[in-house]
């Protein structure tokens, strides 16, 4: 499907889904049509509809590429990434703003994905689970969490994953958490097991694999 | 969700004018107002995109203050160098509420007009709560009503407001800066939220056709030494059970001036007046603060479930001011 596949066999299997997907839900297969350049015509992301709420045309950036949709002003971020472009790799738990599997980086920055339009997001840079691998090797937090077991069933693990690559981004640039103990005190954050724990706590993981999430974590942090 | 059209707004006026609809809700960091959309709990014909709107701004104020743009993300707000300097109260606040995706998306706006996370209003399986549906009833009162108020209630609604962000900004005096077509106004924190009385469903003093553009911070005695102090259920990631912003203005050992004002024990950020008067004048010992625990929760009426809210809002006051004053 693009550059980002980590090999045949995960390409072949996010194309399946993406058919799949199509057949299964009745969306159009155009709704899966992957616009790689920017010469496009541009859609405009700000449009009244005929109908209340009808489909206008969006185009969102996930990983580099351009993916020209027609979606309903209610069309969530997390939707239209698995249902309408077949990027199933970001899921869909709670779908409320409480389990954070659906985290995606928005500019750089973690979000919810379930609780964001993405008719709001057009325009934005989306980076996805599936963007983070580098063409020859996993990006070191995904590395990081198959060393260190950091997942039992996998569900959450796309999420804990992107939230992970933005929390040690955050760190570096000295922001604070709940267990900072002196908001005042400027300089770099020291991730111990009780920061790591803190800022990673927008994921959670029914499995109850935190152990290996905090090592992958730590070990992470010391190579990125 | 049901289906409703979207506008993105460049300009304030664009709003203004757009807001003249009262089917027409604004739309910024959206982690409330979509949940409670999936709920079906709000049901807008159409949102206004407001993030694109020049409220970004962060503005360090020569006289001390601060003056904080209405879209401004939490966790950017949490981490400004000049709120942590001068306001580590509202940065210890910020950082305690939702997850660090939501503070990544929430604005300080949309903070302000958080909903209650009652479980009877975000809920409409229950078909009583004067907040959702004024008249209804209140399904609470008699219900499951471990999280709810025990201060400042009425029969028709124990709902708590669920803001931490709220809560210190309450204690450090902040202004709300509303504009309408008719102007811009300030809403002092202290009569911005509202009790339930008989009119649960109206949070706020906000009327529909304001926008809130910013919050205005003054230079705060109680900015140097202060504590927010957030007990909830587990350790992060969850809502306040009870939390309490202390600041304290000290002369030497004895106390000039306090601030104290509790969250998730009542429809608002709950100024503890009688407690801050118990402690003017006193050095900070074990007994003034006893006095303040004992004063801060004076006229509490718990309910079948939360009675345990009393004795906690009082030991979290004495510990918040014990630790405040060691700040």
């Amino acid at each position: 499907m693009n550059a980002t596949s980590l090999t045949s066999k995960g390409a072949a299997r996010r194309r399946f889904l993406c058919g799949t997907g199509a057949l299964t839900t009745g969306i159009a297969a155009s709704a899966c049509i992957h616009v790689g350049d920017a010469t496009a015509a541009p859609a405009k992301a700000a449009a009244i509809a005929q109908a209340p709420g009808a489909p206008v045309p969006v185009r969102l950036r996930v990983n580099g590429h351009d993916y020209d949709l027609q979606l309903e002003p209610r069309v969530t971020l997390l939707d239209a990434l698995r249902e309408y472009i077949g990027l199933t790799g970001t899921k869909k738990g709670c779908d409320r703003g409480q389990c954070g599997a659906c985290t995606v980086l928005v500019n750089d920055r973690r979000i919810n994905s379930c609780l964001a339009l993405a008719i709001a997001h057009a325009g934005d840079r989306i980076r996805t689970v599936e963007g983070l691998a580098g063409a020859a090797a996993l990006h070191p937090v995904q590395a990081a969490f198959i060393a260190h077991d950091g997942f039992q069933c996998g569900y959450c693990t796309s999420g804990q994953i992107c939230s992970a690559v933005a929390m040690l981004a955050e760190a570096r640039g000295d922001t604070i958490s709940a267990a900072t103990a002196d908001v005042r005190r400027k300089g770099p954050v020291e991730l111990t097991d009780a920061e790591i724990r803190e800022r990673m706590s927008g994921n959670l993981c029914r499995c109850g694999a935190y152990v290996g999430i905090v090592a992958a974590v730590r070990d992470a942090a010391e190579q990125v | 969700m049901h289906a409703f059209d979207y506008i993105r707004a460049e300009r304030v006026d664009d709003v203004l004018a757009a807001l003249a609809d009262p089917n027409t809700k604004c739309l910024a960091g959206g982690t409330n107002l979509l949940d409670l959309m999936k709920a079906y709990v709000e049901q807008p014909e159409r949102l206004v995109d407001i993030t694109h709107l020049p409220l970004h701004q962060i503005e360090a104020l020569p006289e001390g203050g601060m003056r904080i743009g209405a879209l401004v993300p939490n966790s950017d707000l949490a981490n400004d160098a000049t709120v942590r300097a001068r306001y580590p109260l509202l940065a210890q606040a910020l950082v305690a509420g939702a997850s660090p995706q939501l503070r990544n998306m929430a604005t300080v706006g949309g903070n302000l007009l958080q909903r209650t996370r009652c479980h009877y209003f975000t809920d409409i399986g229950f078909s009583a709560c004067n907040k959702r549906d004024p008249g209804s009833g209140c399904a609470a009162r008699e219900g499951s009503n471990r999280i709810h108020a025990i201060l400042g209630a009425s029969d028709q609604c124990i709902a708590t407001h669920p803001s931490d962000m709220c809560v210190a900004l309450a204690a450090l005096d902040a202004v709300v800066e509303a504009r309408s077509a008719s102007g811009v106004r300030q809403i002092p924190m202290d009569g911005f939220h509202r009790l339930p009385g008989t009119t649960p469903q109206r949070d706020t003093e906000l009327r529909h056709d304001e926008l809130i553009t910013a919050v205005l911070l003054p230079a705060s005695p109680f900015a140097e030494r202060s504590r927010y102090l957030k007990v909830r259920d587990r350790a992060s990631y969850e809502f306040a059970l009870v939390s309490v912003a202390a600041g304290l203005d000290m002369q030497g050992d004895t106390v000039r001036d306090a601030r104290i004002v509790l969250g998730g024990v009542a429809h608002r950020p709950w100024r503890a007046k009688a407690a801050e008067r118990a402690l003017v004048g006193r050095v900070l010992d074990n007994t003034a603060l006893a006095a303040a625990a004992t004063a801060a929760t004076e006229g509490a009426h718990p309910y079948r479930d939360n009675a345990f809210k009393v004795t906690l809002a009082q030991r979290a006051v004495a510990r918040a001011l014990r630790e405040a004053s060691r700040a």
